[in-house]
């Protein structure tokens, strides 16, 4: 029994949305990690992951989109976060994700919020 | 712990893809305790936590090493240890970076133990020298 989880690749725009599904943990976190490498390495820095079909997350997972997120801005671009389950939502919350990335109700939402200011971490 | 105390196991070989399995685990000690749902997901996701940090940090590469999970339950408490035969650790020494520092040092780790210590009630680390390393989490039912 191995964890299921997927990234769908999707365009809106200027943006690229990265649809998260299933169970990000220890085992499948180098699979989004190996996505954002290669939005980076193409050189596509304005990104949001829609996580409305994301079961579970650990730290791992959690990890992923920490230890990008400088390189990201860096670049002139951000990570979004939007489309959070309660359940999801209250790993991000308890570690104080919410204090550096703008996590949004929809896709919408997100691409709205690239309007606004990057935060300084 | 109580009385009427009921003692459930699961070993595992020390590879990540049976954290699903450990997670569905002890989803089911969690929903057989009456845990309400909410702390059922906070069982699953420290458990998993100190599962994750047992196959990547005290076993490293070896994906045939042993993790034991052993649940027990009575009407008061579950109390989860997992054992490992790995490379301990002392607590003293984990991180305890903020996670603004993490971020500044695009780190992707540091943050398990901190998040197990939050969703559980108790949490207790013992090394025995060249036996074994157990991780005690306990969630109580009754507050």
């Amino acid at each position: 029994m191995a964890t299921s989880f997927s990234v769908e690749r999707g365009t809106s725009g200027e943006f690229i949305i990265l649809g998260l599904n299933g169970f990000l943990d220890a085992h499948t976190a180098p699979q989004f990690e190996k996505a954002i490498q290669q939005e980076l390495e193409a050189g596509n820095v304005r990104l949001i992951a829609d996580c409305g079909q994301l079961t579970y997350i650990s730290s791992a997972g959690l990890g992923v989109f920490m230890s990008f997120i400088e390189d990201i801005r860096a670049a002139g671009g951000d990570l979004k976060i939007c489309n959070l389950t309660p359940k999801v939502a209250q790993v991000f919350e308890i570690l104080g994700f919410d204090s550096i990335f703008d996590m949004t109700p929809t896709v919408a939402d997100a691409e709205r919020s690239f309007a606004n200011p990057v935060r300084e971490v | 712990m109580g009385s009427v105390e009921q003692t459930f196991v699961l070993k595992v070989p020390s590879d990540t893809e049976n954290l699903a399995m450990i997670r569905e685990f002890v989803t089911g000690i969690g929903n057989r305790a009456g845990l309400p749902a909410p702390q059922v997901a906070q069982l699953e996701l420290a458990v998993d936590e100190a599962c994750a940090n047992v196959i990547e940090h005290a076993y490293g590469p070896e994906v045939v090493k042993e993790v034991s999970v052993r649940a027990t339950v009575d009407d008061m408490a579950i109390q989860i240890d997992v054992v490992d035969t790995g490379k301990g650790f002392d607590p003293a020494s984990v991180s305890q970076s903020n996670l603004d520092q993490l971020v500044a040092e695009r780190r992707s780790g540091g943050l398990g133990m901190k998040l197990i210590n939050t969703l559980m009630d108790e949490v207790h680390y013992q090394v025995i020298p060249g036996e074994k390393n157990e991780l005690r989490m306990i969630k109580r039912l009754k507050k």
